[in-house]
């Protein structure tokens, strides 16, 4: 098995707060992290393809591609906002397992649409101490 | 079962082509990685097995150093993938080729010791050839 893995970044807010919780009950769930003004992260994104290794290329995907699609599905869209205000998190609190879900069914598709690459695993950083993985365990 | 990793460092310059290609279609082909530039690579072995019940070790890690030192490190290091290694010919010294050309020489040197390697290009870049699940 041969898989690639690339590391992206980008700086975000959130606020953890479900509207299923009482203020008390947030404030027990989530702790500082139901801050009403919210916080942010330097999220790191690990994304991981696999798939046959293209002969002219030698690439499984070439990297502009897949640097290109993770910019415009992720980088750009989830960078510099308020992750409360994403579609993604309109229904579902955006806390970094949700957000490396989201990540992962978006970029699964977008991968897949565009060339022979699978989408393995996604990782996110929250912080140097917390990551969130779906897929395969590398 | 343990697995073991140890990794090293080196250096190498290269550039992206294909021969049959003229310099401006590879260029179109593979962008700027078809001039030359150069990485510094860390490159981890993993070896996996019983540890032997009388050392309690998978494998010496002198002997696994040596391994390492003498398949790929003294093969690369300091050197150029194109024109200094016989590897890259016909196909471009992407992380993908180069990871696997390093797993094709450490399997022949260590067999089923070898569970996989994993080539940093940067920090940003890395490649795992596993061995089994399909051979790679």
């Amino acid at each position: 098995m041969i898989a690639l893995t690339r590391r992206y970044r980008f700086p975000a807010a959130h606020v953890l707060r479900s509207p299923a919780l009482s203020d008390a009950e947030n404030e027990r769930a989530y702790g500082k992290c139901a801050n009403p003004a919210g916080h942010g992260h330097d999220y790191g994104l690990e994304v991981t393809v696999s798939g046959p290794v293209e002969e002219r290329s030698g690439a499984i995907i070439p990297l502009e591609r897949l640097d290109a699609l993770v910019r415009e599905r992720v980088v750009e869209r989830l960078g510099h906002r308020l992750l409360n205000d994403d579609p993604w998190f309109a229904a579902a609190v955006p806390t970094a397992e949700n957000i490396a879900l989201a990540a992962w069914r978006e970029l699964a598709r977008a991968v897949e649409a565009e060339s022979s690459a699978h989408v393995v695993r996604v990782r996110l950083l929250e912080t140097r101490r917390n990551s969130f993985e779906c897929g395969e365990a590398l | 079962m343990v697995r073991l990793t140890r990794a090293v460092d080196f250096s190498a310059s290269l550039r992206y082509r294909q021969p049959d290609l003229s310099e401006a279609e590879n260029r179109a082909l593979f962008g700027r990685a078809a001039a030359q530039h150069g990485h510094n690579y860390r490159l981890e072995v993993t070896v996996r097995g019983e540890p032997d019940p009388v050392t309690g070790m998978v494998i010496d890690l002198k002997d696994l150093k040596a391994v390492i030192e003498r398949e790929i490190a003294a093969r690369f290091d300091h050197r150029d993938l194109n024109r200094d290694t016989p590897y890259f010919e016909k196909s471009p010294p992407t992380p993908e080729n180069f990871s696997r050309v390093i797993f094709d020489l450490l399997r022949a040197a260590l067999g089923d010791l070898l569970h996989g390697v994993r080539l940093r290009q940067d920090e940003d870049l890395w490649v795992d050839v596993i061995a089994d699940a399909g051979r790679p």
